[in-house]
């Protein structure tokens, strides 16, 4: 690994390869980061390696990105896998841990393609061993091939619930239940943006036939579920909710949730790049123009990492962000770039046209961003209740910072990764006030932790 | 809006002074350009420290010390205080000299709080140390408390007996009407008998608009902190010739600081974390405890802080103006010290003068 690059990017999903195999084409020095060991991101992760079978069950939105990794492979990009980036600034000096040490590396340009990551919601029994992300579930069967063996209770909402118990189903998983808590209003809500959506059509076909497939093989959907709750002595034994009005359980000792996905702005948020609230994607993000770049100069961000579009839309965006990399370099030319970038501007939009309908179809209900129950642990590192964090409201404390300070929120080895959003809620919610107000916490480095000794590595080479 | 006294700033100084000026009786109202605590006094690393001070602050440490002990009957709060003393280590026979110096400095003041602790005594207390160091100086009632807390246990209780706090309310201009005081804030006018500048980083804006400036300089200070791990030191540890200060709280993380500064945007109140220093610190803390090698750093930070180029805070009446007084210019150890300073500041405020010798406070050491 060099000191310096022209462009580094962070993260080898979608975006990060797109944008690195744009630019590398291109003749720039570039390197790409990732914490994990295989290319291709949350959604193609593993890709390379994968046995043939597993690739079919993971159905064909997969297999794009084979030519991907591909083009990636062939240009000149270095890849630095299994390297966790844990510290960006604003004069783009990038903390890296590479084989076991700290270093510090400097970019003229900085791509950050960190992706999603799920959106934790607290809700009643959420700690108990035995209740995992649906994406934890995911990850285990893309890069492992480990499926639960004892039966399954999938609960939450948004469409990648939908795909990882069509992705079961045909694992030969026993899913006993797929419980979906999006509210039913939310249908109405949705129904002015159906339209639009109908423009990528694709998408909704794909989720009636995933749905349609799932009922033939005797899964329960359930619609409209409510009061969801994990229940269990030490660990999960019985899921419990309402439905239609009516207290059900079902007995499982596994269950998976999802409540969509939010960008991972950690490392945009550490840099103190400005971030905004996106109502409709109920998340914050960082702020950037149609090139992505974001407040600080130097900093673009591309793919999921910016806001929610989806794995399409972010491999398009990619390569736009490249294009603004090469352009800011002053290796094309302003003309050179807009030309360059114009079928894929023109995809991305496409590929958009189904979001809003999506944001207020999945649109969580306020009953779970906020929960009511005070007794739910909010912050699981430090074992900080809802309860507590209301309490800190009452007792003068007016954002999420300070509540933060009192509670120790979010001061835990995750750094608030799941419980930062589900604070504001709560103090939002305490204060009868918009979650924007509330803020996020004030993002402080490192990204991700790292021991005494490899930070002690940083002044090696000094000596 | 009016008030007997309208304290700038609204960290530990602001606080303290506000609850002391209320229990005896007098109305004040505490103002924060941000929130009360949003600066030196929420993020600091909580060192209840008498040891190795400057002369000159030795009778107010000790006497601070004392109300620490039984803070629980000033702010109805224990603040998390716990008193585990602090150690200064010897690695040397020259570390040994210097500390004895320390020592002979203390008792030719008349005060007896720090000591000199040899090997064996040091590994008893410290067992996890590693073999080469050769003896310490300690103060046995030094500690810590966890300073948001405090500082709400103050607000609190400040708040309980009448004081208002104002957050969001910048302070952008004064003047003297009579012999009392007009403040423009950024949410209106203020009015007052008496003025306080508790401003911590920012004092030297206030003091300059009494015609007073003063070389201060505010500085950003960084401290990182581990994830848990089960208690295995119980004082507060620095060491004669390192930069070391760490400490392991209740929760069992720890503590690193040791005044190492981050690269520091004043105007923006932007701080950024300069990891090669930290990096040294984590090898100090290493070449201490090589058991630690392995724990992994969970978060690093700064806060803005004022420094007094004799390290010493300006304790006073203001010099051009009556009825304006001055607590600010900590120099990063403010925290233990400021029960004390509230006391001193009602009573300079109310009675005009205070037992404790301040005269090597005054800001007229500036002109
Ligand atoms: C758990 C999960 C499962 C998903 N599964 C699907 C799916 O099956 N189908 C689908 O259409 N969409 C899925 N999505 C949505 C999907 O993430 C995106 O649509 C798509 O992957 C976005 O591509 P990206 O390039 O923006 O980010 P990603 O594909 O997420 O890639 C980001 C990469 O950045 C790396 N990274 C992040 N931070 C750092 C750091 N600090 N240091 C080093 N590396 C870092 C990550 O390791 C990751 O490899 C999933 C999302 C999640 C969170
Ligand atoms: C990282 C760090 C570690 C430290 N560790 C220790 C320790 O271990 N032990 C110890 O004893 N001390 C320690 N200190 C020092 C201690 O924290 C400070 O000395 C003390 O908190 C100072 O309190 P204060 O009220 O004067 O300042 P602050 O807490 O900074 O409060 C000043 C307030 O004034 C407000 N303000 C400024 N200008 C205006 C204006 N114009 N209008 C309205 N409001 C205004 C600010 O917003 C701020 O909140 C440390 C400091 C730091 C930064």
């Amino acid at each position: 690994m060099k000191d310096n690059y022209q462009l580094v990017i962070i993260g080898g999903g979608p975006a990060g390869l797109a944008a690195a195999t744009t630019a590398a084409n291109q003749g720039v020095c570039c390197a790409l980061l990732d914490e994990q060991p295989t290319l291709g991101g949350q959604i193609y992760r593993a890709i390379e390696s994968i046995p043939k079978q597993r690739t079919q069950q993971l159905g064909d939105e997969y297999t794009r990105g084979k030519p991907l990794v591909t083009a990636f492979r062939e240009s000149d990009t270095e890849y630095y896998p299994e390297t966790k980036v844990w510290s960006l600034n604003k004069q783009r000096e990038i903390g890296v841990l590479y084989k076991d040490e700290a270093r510090i590396i400097q970019a003229d340009q900085v791509i950050v393609a960190s992706g999603a990551m799920e959106r934790p919601i607290p809700f009643k029994g959420w700690t108990l061993p035995g209740v995992m992300q649906a994406g934890a579930g995911q990850i285990l069967f893309k890069s492992a091939g480990v499926v639960p063996d004892n039966g399954v209770v999938l609960a939450g909402s948004g469409p990648l619930l939908l795909l990882l118990a069509w992705q079961y189903l045909h694992a030969g998983v026993d899913v006993k239940a797929l419980l979906d808590v999006t509210p039913l209003s939310n249908h109405l809500l949705a129904l002015p943006k159906l339209p639009k959506a109908l423009l990528a059509h694709h998408y909704l076909t794909k989720g009636i036939g995933y749905q349609i497939e799932l009922k033939r093989a005797g899964i329960p959907l359930l619609f409209g579920v409510s009061d969801l709750r994990a229940e269990g002595e030490g660990y999960l034994q019985k899921v419990s909710f309402k439905h239609f009005g009516k207290q059900k359980n079902i007995e499982s000792e596994l269950l998976l949730t999802h409540f969509g996905v939010i960008p991972h702005a950690w490392l945009t948020q550490s840099a103190d790049c400005k971030h905004q609230w996106d109502d409709s994607q109920q998340c914050w993000r960082p702020e950037h123009d149609e090139w992505g770049n974001t407040s600080l100069d130097g900093i673009i961000v591309a793919g999921d990492g910016a806001g929610i579009h989806g794995a399409r839309s972010a491999e398009h965006a990619g390569r736009l962000a490249g294009l603004e990399a090469l352009f800011a370099l002053g290796i094309i030319s302003q003309t050179e770039r807009n030309k360059q970038g114009i079928q894929d501007r023109k995809w991305m939009k496409d590929e958009r046209y189904i979001r809003p309908f999506l944001e207020a179809y999945f649109k969580i209900p306020q009953s779970l961003l906020a929960t009511a129950d005070n007794d739910t642990i909010v912050c699981r590192c430090e074992e900080v209740t809802a309860g507590q964090i209301r309490d800190a409201v009452k007792k003068g404390h007016d954002n999420s910072n300070q509540v933060k300070f009192f509670t120790r929120c979010g001061m835990g080895s995750c750094q608030g990764r799941q419980c930062s959003n589900a604070v504001a809620h709560i103090v939002a919610d305490e204060k009868g006030e918009s979650v924007e107000k509330m803020g996020h916490f004030r993002g402080r480095p490192p990204v991700a932790p790292l021991t005494l000794d490899q930070l002690a590595c940083l002044n090696k080479e000094l000596i | 809006m009016n008030t007997d006294v309208l304290i700038v700033g609204g960290g530990l100084m602001g606080s303290s002074i506000a609850l002391q000026l209320a229990m005896r009786g007098f109305k004040s109202i505490v103002l924060d350009k941000q929130s009360p605590g949003r600066h030196a006094s929420g993020v600091n690393a909580g060192g209840l420290r008498q040891i190795n001070r400057d002369p000159a602050e030795i009778p107010l440490t000790v006497e601070a010390a004392k109300m620490w002990r039984d803070i629980e009957s000033l702010v109805d709060s224990d603040c998390d205080a716990r008193f585990p003393g602090q150690i200064r280590v010897a690695e040397n026979e020259a570390d040994m000299q210097k500390l004895q110096q320390r020592v002979d400095l203390v008792r030719s003041l008349g005060y007896q709080h720090e000591e000199i602790i040899d090997k064996k005594e040091l590994y008893q207390l410290v067992p996890a140390l590693a073999p080469h160091c050769v003896g310490a100086l300690i103060c046995r009632e030094d500690g810590y408390a966890r300073p948001y807390h405090a500082l709400t246990a103050f607000r609190l209780k400040a708040e309980s007996l009448g004081v208002k706090y104002y957050s969001a309310t910048e302070v952008n201009s004064l003047r003297q009407e009579g012999e009392g005081w007009e403040v423009r804030t950024s949410k209106g006018m203020f009015k007052s008998d008496v003025l306080v500048n508790c401003a911590g980083a920012w004092a030297n804006n206030i003091s300059t608009m009494l015609d007073e400036p003063v070389p201060l300089t505010p500085t950003a200070l960084m401290l990182m902190v581990t994830e848990r791990l089960p208690h295995f030191v119980a004082p507060v540890m620095g060491a004669a010739s390192r930069k070391l200060s760490f400490k392991q709280m209740q929760n069992g993380t720890l503590i690193i600081g040791g005044a190492l500064l981050a690269k520091l945007d004043f105007a923006t109140e932007k701080t950024e974390i300069d990891w090669r220093k930290l990096a040294e610190s984590a090898e100090t803390v290493s070449h201490f405890f090589p058991q630690l090698k392995d724990v992994r750093i969970v978060r690093a930070w700064a806060g803005i802080e004022s420094y007094m180029p004799d390290n010493i805070p300006v304790i006073s009446a203001s010099q051009s103006f009556k009825n304006a007084y001055h607590a600010f210019g900590f120099s990063a150890h403010g925290f233990q010290l400021s029960p004390i300073i509230g006391k001193i500041m009602a009573s300079l405020i109310i009675d005009g003068k205070t037992d404790l010798p301040i005269e090597p406070f005054h800001i007229s050491r500036f002109n």
